[in-house]
């Protein structure tokens, strides 16, 4: 049975629909991340969970059990906020020990509980600190710590990671990861960041304008996104009007004044449906313009802008209907880390079971 | 450093000590001028007519020149002791029931929506706008049909009433800076609605209480007017003792004593309720 489902719920503000006919359910010891641009009803969502809300129509069912009438102290839900919400009054190891006194636990469990928390998340040496004495990421433990110290049956993260930065965000994803693990409680982790929701999921429901636009695992939905939003929203792509010539083991596409393609088949589509291609980046090869490809698809160009991150290169090319199409090259090769200038004639090329053609 | 540099850091130092200046002379000459010259009058006789007795002259030695006699007379009469503890007992009754008064008001203004919060610190302070006299005999009318004047009860609500908006201000705006969520997390970590209060707002709002409890105790010791409106002939005050000394039996050097006692024993409480206080006061 689901830890927790989410049936069919609706919140509306006024005339605004912050969360549309959502319907979804969470497996116990599930990493499980609601992802979307800000206003996409994610957060409303997690406070309805944890209690600070009520949908206004639907249910939300824990263990089986209704919580509309449950309020939040009595959920055995926790959430870590987005500002961490520290007691600044509170030492470090009295904010984690703030759960259990809730819960009127003996001062002798509380203190070896605290202990093994202090430990969990190496914090030992600061127990007896204030929250300002610390920094970013050791407030981030401390209310992790405290979040999961009596064992919620499910943890919620509102944008836990957002005021970290780059390098203690990666950090801190790892040690999140290996958290949950040990400690097996669910979390429902909510974030605008699709790198990091990648990283971190076992499943993904991608939201946007108060629904569910696809919900699946991190690889089916940046493999084969539904949709347009959800393939624009997930890692870069490039995306191209497409109109369906001919339909057979594969697809054949117009893609207008740039000629025809072929694409990997997909249900359901007849000739004449109109649409968009859209291919990854990394799925692109780039070549000088004299140099011969094997791929099916292929176009010159003219390099128009690269931006060399390190790792790869991506280079944006334009194409002869005037759109343009990224391609990313590995720097991987020794000696060279820019291999075209501005202005320079390359092949761009993809195989024919690359990308897909997307009608929604 | 370099030398332009070394220039404007030393022009910026002179004019801070310019603008800083004509306040600094002013707290010279009418705050601590005046306390230094109550410190020495503290120590003289009184002149035949009101006054201070010459220092030196032609006056017999019991006359003139410095004494502790004054601090002698309240040391040896155990009523200045007790109207000093009297004071202190109204003072400290005044600030508590402002304390139980204020925080229900300030946590209200607090937590209202931004726009009607103005309006209501605005209310609090409105009484200001008429005389403080004025306000006082107010009370002597509503008291006196129901038998309650000139006693300790008089007192104490002539007290409160006066101070209560000293007590307002500094919580709320101690209370206004409170982060909501720390309500929802506390909320969210089990806590139902005292705990939240008892583990939560109140600690974290132990400044705004000090503040408040300074702002109200201290006017209160040394306040005069109330009890000789409100109260009776056994509700006088360290206040209502100096006044007298200076304005009723005229003899300055003995109320300068007293003003002494009281400041040294404001002192005294203050450094001992910072102390007190520092240890919850750190962590807020």
């Amino acid at each position: 049975m689901a830890l927790l489902e989410i049936r069919n719920v609706t919140r509306r503000f006024d005339d605004f629909v912050a969360v549309d006919h959502v319907d979804f359910s969470v497996n116990a010891g599930e990493f499980f991340t609601l992802l979307g641009p800000s206003g996409c009803g994610k957060t409303t969502l997690l406070r309805m969970i944890a209690g600070f809300d009520q949908p206004d129509e639907g249910a939300i069912v824990l263990d089986g059990i209704d919580l509309k009438d449950t309020s939040p102290e009595k959920r055995p839900v926790h959430t870590v906020f987005q500002s961490y919400a520290l007691f600044p009054h509170m030492t470090v190891e009295q904010n984690i020990a703030f759960p259990l006194k809730m819960a009127k636990q003996s001062e002798e469990e509380i203190r070896v509980k605290v202990k093994n928390a202090l430990a969990q998340v190496a914090l030992n040496d600061r127990a007896t600190r204030y929250p300002h004495e610390l920094s970013g990421g050791q407030r981030q433990r401390v209310a992790l710590a405290r979040g999961l110290i009596n064992r919620p049956r499910l943890l919620l993260l509102d944008e836990p990671l957002g005021a970290l930065d780059a390098k203690l965000r990666e950090q801190m994803q790892i040690e999140l990861i290996a958290l949950q693990r040990d400690i097996g409680v669910t979390f429902i982790f909510v974030t605008h960041a699709q790198a990091e929701a990648l990283a971190l999921s076992h499943r993904i429901a991608v939201m946007n304008h108060g629904r569910i636009e696809q919900l699946d695992e991190p690889d089916k939905l940046y493999g084969a996104p539904k949709n347009r939003f959800v393939a624009d929203f997930i890692g870069n792509v490039n995306m191209h009007e497409a109109t369906v010539q001919s339909v057979s083991a594969t697809l054949t596409l117009s893609l207008g004044k740039l000629g025809q393609i072929a694409a990997p088949m997909r249900a359901g589509v007849k000739v004449g449906d109109v649409g968009a291609f859209v291919i990854r980046p990394e799925q692109v090869s780039i070549r000088a313009a004299s140099e011969a490809s094997p791929d099916p698809n292929q176009f010159v160009g003219t390099v128009n802008d690269f931006l060399y991150i390190g790792d790869v290169t991506t280079y944006i090319v334009n194409l002869p209907d005037g759109e343009r199409l990224e391609a990313l090259l590995p720097n991987s090769a020794p000696g060279r880390a820019k291999f075209f200038e501005l202005g320079d004639p390359v092949r761009v090329s993809w195989k024919a079971e690359a990308g897909a053609f997307l009608t929604a | 450093m370099s030398l332009t540099q070394a220039t404007r850091v030393r022009g910026e130092r002179l004019l801070k000590y310019i603008v800083s200046a004509p306040p600094f002379v002013f707290l010279l000459l009418f705050f601590l001028l005046p306390a230094l010259i109550m410190v020495v009058a503290s120590f003289r006789y009184p002149g035949e007519f009101g006054g201070l007795a010459p220092l030196f002259g032609d006056l017999p030695a019991d006359e003139k020149g410095l004494t502790l006699e004054n601090y002698k007379i309240f040391f040896s009469d155990f009523i200045y002791a007790q109207i000093f503890l009297k004071s202190i007992g109204v003072a400290a009754l005044t600030t508590l029931i402002c304390l139980v008064m204020a925080y229900p008001v300030a946590l209200l203004i607090a937590r209202s929506p931004k726009k009607s919060r103005d309006l209501m610190v605005l209310l609090c302070v409105l009484p200001f706008a008429s005389n403080f006299l004025v306000r006082v005999y107010a009370w002597m009318i509503i008291l006196g049909p129901f038998n309650l004047l000139f006693s300790r009860f008089a007192v104490i609500v002539g007290m409160v009433y006066v101070h209560l908006p000293f007590m307002i201000l500094p919580l709320y705006t101690n209370l206004e800076k409170h982060d909501p969520t720390l309500l929802d997390a506390a909320q969210d970590l089990g806590a139902n609605g005292w705990h939240r209060f008892w583990r939560v707002t109140f600690p974290m709002s132990l400044p705004g209480i000090f503040s408040g409890a300074v702002l109200v105790f201290i006017p209160v010791l040394g306040m005069f007017a109330i009890p000789e409106i409100l109260g009776g002939k056994d509700d006088w005050l360290v206040g209502n003792m100096i006044k007298e000394s200076f304005l009723g039996t005229r003899d300055w050097p003995f109320g300068s004593m007293l003003s002494m006692m009281l400041t040294i024993m404001v002192l005294i409480i203050a450094a001992l309720s910072t102390a007190f206080a520092k240890r919850g006061m750190r962590r807020a």
